[in-house]
């Protein structure tokens, strides 16, 4: 073929591929999702993707989309690469996205300042940047049901409560193990924080990306620190090779925490010996729900889903049906609230501002007892809902407490001043100009 | 003052204080080195043959691994997995020569070394495409690997022996034994050795750099595979197992790029350097300094022997 005829060829290509796009617009709602399902995290990144994607598509399949309008659901494969995820969000931003979901700390910071340019919100579940709950700072960034800051603050208070009051901690030792990256240096200014408040002592164990398989350093450490608890802040493979290196070590699992993302694999990869390791959670797991048998019956068992069956049902996998649970409230308030049927980002962001996950609408989605209720607001984009403590019994996640309520004593005032901080630090940092809704 | 006690004195009162934390800690270090040496040696037998630093030796890493496991959840047994794994391993080693070697015979070596970047990416987005992403456990079970730990009281502590890092220690230093003999005593050794020196005159007595080149990939493919079933014991079967693999970098830079008893010291002193170093010294800056610490101390090295400690000091005429 000649360079000639190549070149026509592309141009004609390039111009049909051009003429697709509006289509998003007219009759469908375009819902990008990012995820990674290669890399080295793909481990939690795969499953997470699986649940968003099939609730969406049971959406689609059993509704029709929502309020008639069909779903365009399309995934971008980042890699949980900062980099490659601000590609992805360039690469939809035209398509009239109705939100992004970065799924990366790491991508979600650089993606804060562009959202109100460009008009698309983001949704960062439970991740990202803590001090984005803010909407009156924030418009456009939303982080529910609870910030990395609730989640520490809700492990330091169950752990507190075990010794017998927050005051027992003074002069304990509490060692946190953490990726080395945005997403898991956080929460350190709060724990470092709440160490000088409460009186405990704070030994840090980072992890670098490119040594997630190869911890002994960090659990030899914490033999010769001899700390009377470990808070683990980790992802992807991270996760499963500390849980291993924690046994190996002999550390008595039972006082091994976590935020929220290990997986069930994770857990199984220490064997025997993971029993007793504990993590926050703030929905259930398995598939005795309405909304989940029918993700099996409309997308898993007509082949629509990239899942393993066994899979669906598992706890990182109902965290991505609870994440795009949030994509299709938000869309669905939107509608409601504007009237249209094919809603646009800034419709859906006042969506989002009006979700309202009372035990009736979630009976109602077939979701009734999965989670926590959630409202949200024109000031409150997070919620600060509680979760609660689950324990690893060598086969599965058994709940073990009552709801933890985040400290919003304690954590407020430090989200208050990162807030206004961030907001000071990036200088023409818009003052929000978007109206609240009256329902928010 | 106080921070040149914290450096000099401190880290050496420490370890006279618990002793149980320093044989603790070598010994995490020296089963990380043998490891580590396990792996340079991959991308020393392939340098010496043909001059080229195999960027793919990490992934080869990971996908001889996944082969087994996925073979073994396939319903294939153990053993024969293994056999098969070691298969593809010799597979791969000849599709590598027949479509990236042999066409690239004579070109620079800069061109064979980004050929190497090549393959890589190409095993990553294959093995990605076979396996998914996800990670898998290890078959330590099946492949009758010793698991538990044995606790030593000594020194007023406990030292505690994991039966997987005894076994690792042993089987990689089988490994590595048998490769120093069958590179140094055999006939395809010194054929080897005749390559390494000049492709030209190797040809010339009729050594066949073809075969040369599938022999020492297929031995690098078998280091590969000892290393991923040892690394993912420790620690599961994964993608960024293929970037632990570049541990190998300062491993090569210290012992020499062409010399398998520079590999086996090189591992070791890397391995027990950063352990000592993030155990000891990491807490002054903060932890986390094991990741930069390897390259340091194979640079210090580098300062008095620029060849390595057993590389060949080459001088050229200008």
């Amino acid at each position: 073929m000649s360079f000639r005829k190549m070149s026509l060829g592309l141009a004609a290509a390039t111009m049909l591929a051009g003429t697709a796009l509006p289509a998003f617009a007219q009759d469908s709602i375009y819902v990008p999702l990012f995820t990674y399902r290669t890399g080295a995290f793909a481990g939690s990144g795969t499953y997470i993707a699986d649940g968003m994607h099939d609730y969406l598509q049971m959406l689609n399949q059993r509704d029709g989309g929502i309020g008639g309008v069909k779903l365009v659901i399309e995934e971008c494969e980042t890699g949980y690469d900062t980099k490659k995820g601000v590609e992805c969000y360039e690469a939809v931003k035209g398509k009239n996205p109705v939100m992004v979901n970065p799924w990366s700390t790491g991508i979600t910071l650089p993606l804060i300042p562009r959202a109100s340019v460009d008009k698309i919100p983001i949704l960062s579940m439970a991740y990202g940047l803590s001090a984005s709950a803010r909407g009156d700072i924030f418009p456009w960034v939303f982080n529910p049901p609870a910030t990395y800051w609730d989640g520490l603050s809700m492990i330091i208070k169950y752990i507190g409560e075990k010794e017998g009051g927050l005051e027992k901690l003074k002069g304990k030792k509490i060692g946190f193990i953490h990726l080395d990256a945005a997403f898991g240096k956080e929460p350190i200014p709060l724990l470092q924080e709440l160490s000088k408040e409460i009186g405990f002592e704070v030994a840090l164990y980072p992890v670098a990306a490119q040594d997630m398989q190869n911890q002994s350093s960090q659990w030899l450490s914490a033999r010769r620190d001899r700390p009377d608890y470990m808070i683990m802040w980790g992802w992807g493979t991270m996760n499963g090779a500390a849980v291993k290196e924690a046994v190996r070590s002999g550390y008595p699992m039972d006082k091994f925490y976590s935020v929220w993302w290990p997986s069930e694999d994770d857990a199984k990869s220490g064997g025997a010996g993971a029993k007793g390791f504990k993590m926050l959670n703030w929905h259930a797991v398995g598939t005795n729900f309405p909304a989940l048998q029918d993700i099996q019956k409309h997308v898993v068992e007509k082949g629509l889903s990239k899942s393993p069956k066994e899979k669906v049902g598992e706890l990182l996998y109902n965290r991505g049906v609870y994440n795009s649970l949030l994509i299709a409230e938000g869309i669905a308030q939107a509608q409601k609230i504007t009237g249209k049927k094919a809603v646009t980002g800034e419709d859906v962001r006042r969506g989002i501002e009006n979700i309202k996950l009372d035990p009736a609408r979630l009976k109602e989605l077939g979701l009734e007892g999965f989670t926590e209720t959630l409202t949200l607001s024109c000031s409150d984009h997070n919620g600060h809902r509680p979760a609660f403590m689950q324990e690893w019994d060598g086969t599965k996640w058994v709940k073990i407490s009552d709801p933890i309520e985040p400290m919003t004593d304690r954590v407020k005032a430090q989200l208050d001043a990162a807030a206004k901080d961030y907001a000071e630090k990036n200088a023409g940092w818009p003052k929000r100009t978007e109206a609240c809704d009256k329902a928010s | 003052m106080d921070i040149l006690y914290k450096v000099f004195v401190e880290p050496f009162l420490f370890m006279g204080e618990a002793p149980d934390l320093l044989i603790q800690t070598l010994w995490e270090g020296l089963v990380s080195g043998v490891l580590y040496a396990l792996i340079a040696l991959g991308f020393v037998l392939i340098f010496k043959a043909s001059g080229v630093f195999n960027f793919a030796q990490g992934i080869m890493v990971v996908f001889a691994a996944l082969i087994l496991v996925g073979l073994y959840e396939k319903g294939v047994p153990a053993f024969l997995a293994l056999i098969l794994a070691a298969v593809a391993m010799l597979v791969l080693a000849i599709v590598v020569e027949r479509v990236v070697l042999r066409p690239l015979v004579n070109q620079p070596d800069i061109i064979l070394f980004m050929a190497t970047f090549g393959l890589t990416y190409f095993l990553i987005g294959f093995g990605e495409l076979i396996f998914g992403g996800n990670p898998r456990e290890m078959i330590t079970d099946a492949l009758l690997l010793p698991q538990g730990t044995t606790e030593l009281d000594a020194f007023g502590g406990s030292i505690r022996l994991q039966h997987l890092d005894i076994a690792a220690a042993i089987i990689a230093s089988i490994m590595i034994g048998i490769l120093a003999v069958f590179f140094s005593k055999t006939r395809i050794g010194r054929a080897l050795r005749a390559v390494a020196d000049s492709h030209k005159a190797a040809l010339s007595v009729g050594i066949s750099l073809n075969q040369i080149w599938v022999i020492v990939w297929f031995a690098a493919g078998l280091v590969a595979l000892v290393a991923g079933i040892m690394w993912g014991a420790r620690s599961g079967v994964s993608f960024s197992l293929q970037i632990i693999a570049l541990k190998a970098l300062p491993v090569l830079i210290l012992g020499g790029f062409t010399s398998i008893p520079g590999a086996i010291i090189g591992g070791l002193i890397i391995g027990v350097g950063e352990k000592l170093g993030e155990f000891y010294w990491g807490p002054l800056v903060g932890g986390g300094i094991e990741t930069w610490l390897a390259y340091v101390i194979a640079l210090l090295f580098l300062l008095y022997r620029p060849q390595g400690l057993f590389g060949e000091k080459i001088i050229e005429r200008i």
